[in-house]
């Protein structure tokens, strides 16, 4: 199972406080739909923002694996100058 | 120079002539401004003259009917956007996207756009904005974020209701969104604190300075084709939006890339070219708009103001046990500002078990705001740093050394989650550490100033080409525009690939027809990004050159290699070849299989993150309150610096740029709401003669996401000189300042409040 971290304000937000989650997911669009499915409304969100996954910020990540042990955190957007 | 697949580089980490440089020092090149199109018509926006207020209506007529004017557009020209984010659009909401083009039911701010002329002068242009009519119902209006997040606050939008908190509000408000991140319990935490420093810091919306204004040249075809020509961050980006924006496949538009002056993030978003494009369209004409430097201040996308809350922990040995901050952003007239990668950057220099980061955003009656170098992070830094700096001080402790104490490190989580790999802040510090300049004594009014600064750099979608010309010379193409010296960088990782010389690699930037999509030019991306999308097409034509060469000796692929742009046999296998160069492998390409050309299109990870340390001396006049730097010396980790003399350039373009913003910077507003300061006059950013030699060290802790292990570069260099220069005047003075920018009579105020 992969660890997965929303953010403080998605927990709050859709997932009454809760930010962990283990979840048996392959790849992050596998998970986005996942956490659709547990907390309505909240995929647009997600994919609005960043992904994290083993300490790598992963651009456009829809296919990209997630392993069982994986640590997956979902951040807020990032913008460069 | 070692890298590379373990062997030498030859051209990376070289300093040659800049492949643009002849035609920007003999004016040759085009920037914006400089494209001319046969019958073009001069296009000029009218703007709002005040802060917030309804538009009661618009009157054309009198405009449409004056000798010379061609096309009158409103927002009546443009589609309706639905209200909303819609799946599919990248976090954009179109309806504000298109409502600060031009302004539809109200105007947000002094400036905004109302509506626009082409004609076929520019007198005639400002005559019919002087024709037409707007009634405006003057609204009460909000410039300070804490008075924007007040309850009863003049509200911008009826449709902002704040994201991120819980039950969701069922009323709007400015307050967009809260963000909030943490490790560990840190409110527990402070218990454990020998010291407890908390402060509050303001600071006012600053511009990226950009000496270029905004400027397009549209032109609309019969057959529905449209040309833009404009200096932007990214030519695909102006596709993509006017694109949408404007209910246009994207096939449609055709963008040029102009030479850009300066964009620092000011430029990664349109603000004319639709408008220009619905006037060429109603006139049937080309229209071009520049931008005045009245337009570009009060209309475009300027750096956040802000007020922030930091509190940090430490034990008296300088060890920091826990640490809070509350960043509240201005967004300007649009949800958009950089409040979320602020409180992520925040307290990226240290390595902290128990910290809590968080943010609001609020609308208020400014322009747009939008992203400049390290888009928040310089705010949130510089109160970070200011506290940190304070605590050494009050403990008697080298600032350095609580800093390498503290400092992250690989394995280092992060506030918003993720470990760090390996990176070079610990290098950083020690190199400041070590520096000459910290047996330089200083003398009376005079103070040294230290801060540390993260950003997290970007990757993403790039594509590059490769063409071999039929002597062995290289065309290589990319569709990311060229801002701080990536054309030279592309053409170094293209010549090292390709074992050729520089000299024979000749880079451009392709329109957008021209060349597969790349992301805007931000986030210190590109010599990462699309530099690996370079060294990818190279490739693609090195494999292609073994695979022809393999075939004409009869041996297996592998048994030709390559080396120092010839191929090579790989052992005694191949036979007795001689080495055939690149040029020779061109020669005969027509009858190998026709021409060489080499293609990648990436969407990249792996870019590794920034730090950079910065150290300065300052003399602040006890009469004045005037600050004159004396020294700056400023450590940076580059992964490997392709073109080290771009990197150097980099971080002083930041560094004097942070210096304009800790020292005198600002947006200064009336009463009324209206910009006060719209010109460089007024609004005062440094020169040549207020700066000393910037003093660029470059660090080189290898990227292991890059083949080469180049990091970003752009962006960390702004980060931390606000707080370098708060702290040295600090220690100057031993008057700490809190707001920014730390002008005379503040500094003046400050330091007779100290007697």
């Amino acid at each position: 199972m992969a660890r997965i971290v929303l953010s403080d304000e998605f927990g709050r937000q859709f997932a009454g406080g809760q930010t962990r989650f283990d979840l048996d997911v392959r790849d992050v669009r596998h998970l986005i739909r996942t956490l659709e499915e547990m907390f309505p409304g909240i995929a647009e969100h997600l994919e609005a923002g960043a992904i994290a996954i083993d300490n790598e910020i992963i651009p456009d990540p829809w296919l990209n694996p997630i392993r069982p042990n994986s640590e997956v955190f979902f951040l807020p957007a990032i913008k460069g100058g | 120079m070692a890298g590379y697949e373990g062997k030498s580089f030859k051209w990376v980490g070289t300093r040659p002539v800049r492949p643009d440089g002849v035609d920007k020092v003999t004016g040759r090149a085009t920037y914006g401004a400089d494209m001319n199109l046969p019958g073009q018509l001069t296009g000029r926006i009218l703007r709002s003259p005040h802060a917030h207020a309804k538009i009661l209506s618009i009157d054309t007529s009198k405009a449409e009917k004056l000798k010379g004017v061609k096309a009158v557009v409103t927002s009546k020209d443009f589609p309706q956007m639905h209200r909303g984010v819609l799946p599919g659009d990248e976090g954009v909401n179109f309806h504000y996207l298109s409502s600060n083009i031009m302004a539809r039911d109200k105007v947000l701010y002094d400036g905004h756009a109302v509506a626009a002329v082409a004609a076929t002068s520019a007198a005639i242009a400002e005559e019919a904005l002087a024709l037409i009519d707007v009634k405006y119902e003057v609204l009460p209006h909000v410039i300070d974020v804490d008075d924007a997040m007040k309850p009863g606050a003049p509200l911008l939008h009826d449709d902002v209701f704040t994201t991120g908190v819980n039950p969701k509000p069922d009323k709007p408000s400015n307050i967009v969104q809260r963000v909030h991140m943490a490790l560990g319990d840190a409110e527990a935490a402070f218990k454990d604190a020998d010291i407890v420093i908390e402060r509050s810091f303001k600071s006012k919306a600053v511009h990226q300075g950009y000496i270029e204004p905004h400027a397009v040249v549209a032109e609309w075809s019969e057959d529905g084709q449209c040309r833009i020509w404009c200096s932007s961050q990214g030519h695909f980006m102006v596709r993509a939006l006017t694109s949408r924006l404007l209910n246009m496949e994207a096939a449609q538009i055709r963008v040029m890339p102009a030479e850009i002056g300066g964009g620092f993030g000011g430029k990664t978003i349109v603000f004319i070219e639709p408008t220009a494009v619905l006037l060429a369209r109603k006139a049937s004409l080309p229209v071009r708009i520049v931008m005045s430097r009245d337009e570009v201040f009060r209309a475009t996308g300027p750096a956040p103001g802000s007020s922030m809350d930091v509190k940090i922990g430490a034990k008296k040995d300088g060890t920091l046990v826990a640490a809070v901050g509350e960043f509240r952003f201005q967004a300007g007239a649009f949800p958009g500002s950089p409040v979320g990668p602020a409180c992520m950057a925040a307290f990226g220099p240290y390595a902290l078990a128990n910290v809590t980061s968080a943010g609001y955003e609020a609308v208020t009656n400014r322009p747009l705001c939008y992203s400049y170098r390290a888009p928040g992070a310089p705010l949130s830094s510089f109160a970070v740093e200011s506290v940190i700096d304070e605590i050494a001080q009050k403990l008697n402790i080298d600032p350095m050394e609580m800093r390498i104490k503290n400092g992250s490190k690989e394995g280092t989580q992060m506030v918003y989650g993720p470990k760090l790999k390996a990176v070079g802040n610990l290098e950083c510090l020690k190199a400041i550490q070590n520096h000459p300049i910290n047996k330089i004594p200083l003398g009376p009014n005079q103070g040294r100033g230290l801060a540390a600064g993260f950003w997290f750099n970007l990757g993403g979608q790039s594509s590059a080409v490769v063409n071999i010309a039929e002597d062995g010379t290289a065309n290589i193409m990319t569709g990311s525009p060229d801002i701080g010296g990536s054309r030279a960088s592309m053409a170094l990782m293209a010549a090292e690939v390709l074992g050729i010389d520089y000299s024979k690699v000749r880079p451009i930037v392709g329109d957008t027809s021209s060349v597969g999509f790349c992301e805007i030019t931000h986030g210190s991306r590109v010599t990462f990004a699309t530099g690996m999308a370079i060294i990818q097409a190279a490739e693609d034509v090195v494999l292609q050159c073994r695979q022809r060469v393999a075939a004409m000796w009869e041996v297996d692929v592998d048994a030709v290699k390559w080396e120092d742009g010839h191929a090579c046999p790989a052992g005694a296998n191949a036979g007795d070849q001689k080495p055939l160069s690149l040029a020779k492998i061109a020669a005969k390409a027509s009858r190998t299989g026709g021409p060489l050309v080499g293609s990648a299109a990436i969407n990249a990870g792996g870019a590794g993150p920034a730090f950079g340390v910065h150290i300065c001396d300052v003399e602040v006049d006890p009469e004045t309150g005037g600050v004159t730097v004396l020294r700056y010396v400023a450590a940076q980790d580059a992964g490997k610096a392709i073109h080290p003399s771009y990197v150097e350039g980099q971080i002083q373009g930041g560094v004097a740029q942070g210096i304009g913003w800790a020292l005198n910077e600002e947006y200064i507003y009336g009463a009324d709401g209206r910009l006060q300061n719209s010109g460089f006059l007024d609004y005062r950013i440094p020169v040549a003669s207020d700066l000393p030699m910037i003093d660029a060290l470059i660090l080189e802790v290898p990227n292991p996401g890059h083949p080469f292990g180049v990091r970003g570069v752009g962006e960390v260099p702004i980060v931390p000189p606000l707080a370098a220069i708060a702290n040295a005047i600090a220690r100057a003075t031993g008057a700490r300042m809190m707001d920014l920018p730390m002008s005379p009579p503040k500094i003046l105020a400050a330091i007779d409040a100290k007697k």
